[in-house]
């Protein structure tokens, strides 16, 4: 498959780029100039990451608002407004180095009192998840120095140098946010200032996005590229049009439906990648209601992995376009581990095991809730309902809206769900939620909603998030692994993979793990 | 000349009539014919007409037999068409021929009442009540029904409020005859023939009402039909043209058929053009 195919020789270019840039850069030297097109798919409702983190705020806001770290291809964590950090033995005190001559795009200079400011008061605020870890693991956060923060924690956790990404921690300008309004109906989140190498020039709403080069950039000589224009197109089939004649040069995973995917990327002078998303490592689920029968009953859990055929659905429902899970954690992420038991698509073994438990379908009937995002996942939707039909079950699909789902699934009022959620590089921040048992709260659709209680399991996953050595961590999420897909916590379906497409003349476009919404100081287009 | 004899010479009825019984037959057959679930798959997926006998109108994404979603969607089309019809007909009949027959001060509230139906986009006012009441069968007839009851009660209206000067009515009222009783027994049999005549090509929008609204994925998701197979395929149009172009013409001549019986009934029931074409 061309997509796979590109994917493991780009990992492999990325590494290289990453591995060169201390010394000679690349073979290609970089131009300066240049207009980039992309397209910001639905038009995000604001610029201020601080306040919504969207996919098209980050695309859009991660060239104006920089974290103090990025993470690579292989989520090792990256200089971003932080130069150096170092982490002391006891895994308590975490020192950053911030960059020199940084400043914000209004001309203040930026200091460590904005990241103190920051982490303290406006995230811990305005953002659930960096609220968490700061009232669990933060004792304080100080700045010794104009260009240093140490945070102090209360315990160890292993995760915590993976919170500072640009959608879990962008830094905010302290002198336009402290100043007693509220964040959220402050001015300034109409007119974003970060220390980005881009500035917003100009949003006209309905139409496009205009950033320019930040002339007072912190990298000398960067960023290469004169303007960025995020497009707003509605249509999906517009914007593949859009891309096929040349008035955007690249289109983000999610821009074009799946087919034209397949399109596209034979076009001419076209490249794709899968890599720049390994960071999010987005994974596709069934939610079971284990509250009551059937689901309760882990047997029937299992059945069902059996009785659905994974690769089919990857294949001919999403396009080839990801990869079978084979358990909680994806693949691309840190403590993945394979060895877990595997759920081949059997339907004679799936029979077998609701025979042995004594389970008769026949007794129970299933309410099916499809996702509401889209044609692909009516299809999967149809698609299990009639192999978990075959099995005996009397089962009927229960359409609703984005909203519906949402409420329905934080109220636990559903038996048979989807997901997906984002991994966040570090188990302790994307996986674990859905299997703690103290996480089965009401309110979202992305907690523990399908009811799995295991108190192994609570224990592994607290032991491997204090962990101070990356070794005991490993092993207690190798365990935890095992025990929740033999329980068949939730029925993983895949790991999606988003495709980007661009000109082959836009050179350095995705480097990290984060993909695009790292800040493109680095990215040029080839004359 | 009988009724049919009359019906059999317009030859486009009678067209229209053995199309519509080829779909009606295959619909009430339909389990003996296909006897797995539409929804089942039951061969590779994108199969196309001409690749395996074994499905002579191909296959769709999930590998599923388009020919046996036609068959199951004419249930749901026939069923929903004729069932929302006759629903619409019934609430037509009676607000019509209250407001016709009584007039005055009832005529004004009900036929404002009407108006206010009318003036709504019957389309959007289905859209919003499906949505409103979870799409499922009886919710998608019963709102097929209350946007398409209007034009029956204007025109149960009009017959009703000529006859009902005509001089076997009055007649009627003479020898003491109950309000309801001169509707049901004297105007309503003489008003029968517009009312069925209307209600044949109400059949043919309820379809394409029930149609458009499986293509906005607000159909019932647990029975297969026809707007669903098109608004499912639509997007791979480039790909498996046969995945939306089978049902498309299931669609056509089906309501097509049903538009020709209503021009039949019409040459057939009007008393003004009896001997046209003879």
């Amino acid at each position: 498959m061309v997509v796979i195919d590109r994917r493991s020789m780009l990992t492999g270019a990325a590494g290289l780029i990453l591995a060169g840039t201390v010394g000679a850069v690349a073979q290609e030297t970089p131009v300066k100039g240049g207009v980039l097109n992309m397209i910001a798919q639905p038009e995000p409702p604001i610029l201020m990451v601080g306040l919504n983190t969207q996919g098209p705020t980050l695309y859009v806001g991660g060239q104006i608002y920089q974290s103090l770290l990025t993470y690579g291809t292989d989520l090792k964590p990256l200089p971003s407004l932080a130069k150096s950090w170092v982490v002391a033995e006891d895994g308590l005190t975490y020192t950053f180095t911030l960059q020199d001559n940084v400043k914000w795009h209004d001309g203040k200079p930026f200091s460590a009192d904005d990241v103190v400011f920051t982490a303290d008061k406006f995230l811990r605020e305005s953002h659930p998840r960096w609220r968490l870890i700061a009232t669990t693991y933060v004792e304080s956060i100080t700045s010794p120095a104009p260009n240093q923060v140490v945070f102090k924690l209360k315990k160890p956790f292993s995760a915590f140098l993976h919170a500072f990404e640009l959608s879990s921690f962008p830094i905010i300008p302290k002198h336009l946010y402290d100043n007693g309004t509220d964040y959220r109906t402050n001015p300034a989140n109409q007119t974003p200032i970060g220390t980005g190498p881009f500035k917003l020039k100009e949003w006209k709403r309905g139409s496009y996005i205009h950033l320019v080069r930040n002339e007072d950039y912190w990298k000398p000589g960067q960023p290469y590229l004169d303007e960025l224009y995020f497009r707003i197109i509605p249509d999906s089939a517009s914007r593949a049009v859009a891309f096929e004649k040349g008035t955007v040069d690249v289109l983000r995973g999610g821009d074009v439906e799946g087919f034209e995917v397949r399109r596209l990327v034979k076009l001419k002078d076209v490249e794709n990648t899968t890599s720049g998303w390994e960071n999010y490592a987005p994974l596709v689920f069934m939610e079971m209601n284990q509250r009551t029968m059937p689901f309760s009953d882990k047997n029937v859990r299992k059945a069902i992995m059996h009785a659905i055929d994974r690769e089919f659905i990857v294949k001919n429902i999403f396009f080839g376009l990801g990869k079978v899970a084979t358990g909680p954690f994806a693949s691309t992420t840190l403590y993945y581990s394979s060895d877990v038991p595997a759920y081949p698509f059997d339907m004679a073994k799936a029979k077998k095991l609701l025979a042995d438990a004594k389970v008769n379908p026949a007794d129970y009937s299933i309410r099916l809730m499809p996702l509401p995002y889209g044609a692909a996942w009516d299809r999967m939707a149809e698609y299990i309902k009639q192999q978990i039909a075959q099995l005996g079950f009397k089962i009927a699909i229960t359409g609703v809206d984005a909203g519906g789902w949402s409420q329905k699934m934080s109220d636990f009022d559903f038996d048979l769900s989807f997901n997906f959620t984002y991994q966040y590089g570090d188990p302790a921040l994307g996986v674990a939620r859905h299997y703690l048992s103290n996480n089965i709260i009401k309110g979202t659709p992305y907690g523990n909603n399908e009811h799995y209680i295991n108190p192994k399991v609570d224990e592994l996953f607290n032991l491997a998030a204090g962990a101070v050595s990356q070794d005991v961590a490993a092993k207690a999420y190798a365990e935890a692994q095992k025990i929740i897909v033999d329980d068949v916590a939730l029925g993983w379906l895949y790991e999606m993979q988003n495709v980007t497409i661009y000109r082959n003349k836009v050179k350095n476009l995705v480097k990290t793990g984060i993909g695009l919404n790292q800040y493109m100081d680095e990215v040029w287009i080839a004359k | 000349m009988t009724f049919f004899k009359r019906y059999a010479q317009n030859y486009g009825a009678l067209i229209g009539l053995a199309i519509l019984v080829i779909v009606a037959v295959v619909a009430l057959t339909a389990p003996l014919l296909f006897p797995v679930s539409p929804w089942q798959s039951v061969g590779d997926p994108l199969l196309s007409p001409s690749e395996n006998p074994a499905f002579p109108f191909g296959t769709d994404m999930l590998g599923r037999d388009i020919a046996a979603g036609l068959a199951y969607g004419a249930r749901v089309s026939l069923l929903i068409g004729i069932v929302s019809t006759a629903v619409a007909v019934v609430i037509g009949v009676s607000i019509g021929a209250l407001a016709g027959f009584y007039g005055g001060r009832i005529d004004d509230i009900l036929m404002r009442f009407t108006e206010f139906f009318q003036t709504i986009p019957a389309f959007a006012m289905a859209i919003v009540l499906v949505a409103i009441f979870n799409p499922n069968i009886v919710s998608i007839t019963l709102a097929i029904a209350v946007v398409s009851w209007p034009p029956v009660a204007r025109l149960v209206r009009g017959e009703f409020l000529s006859l009902r000067s005509r001089e076997f009515v009055q007649a009627a009222v003479v020898i003491g005859q109950s309000g309801p009783r001169i509707m049901f027994t004297q105007i309503l049999p003489n008003a029968i023939s517009p009312i069925i005549v209307t209600a044949s090509l109400m059949v043919a929008t309820a379809i394409l009402t029930e149609s458009s609204l499986s293509f906005l994925g607000l159909g019932d998701r647990n029975m297969m039909s026809w707007g669903f197979m098109i608004g499912a395929a639509r997007t791979m149009l480039r790909e498996a043209w046969w995945m939306s172009f089978f049902p498309g013409v299931a669609i056509l001549l089906t309501v097509l058929a049903i538009n020709l019986i209503g021009e039949g009934l019409n040459d057939a029931m009007n008393p003004h053009l009896r001997g046209r074409k003879g």
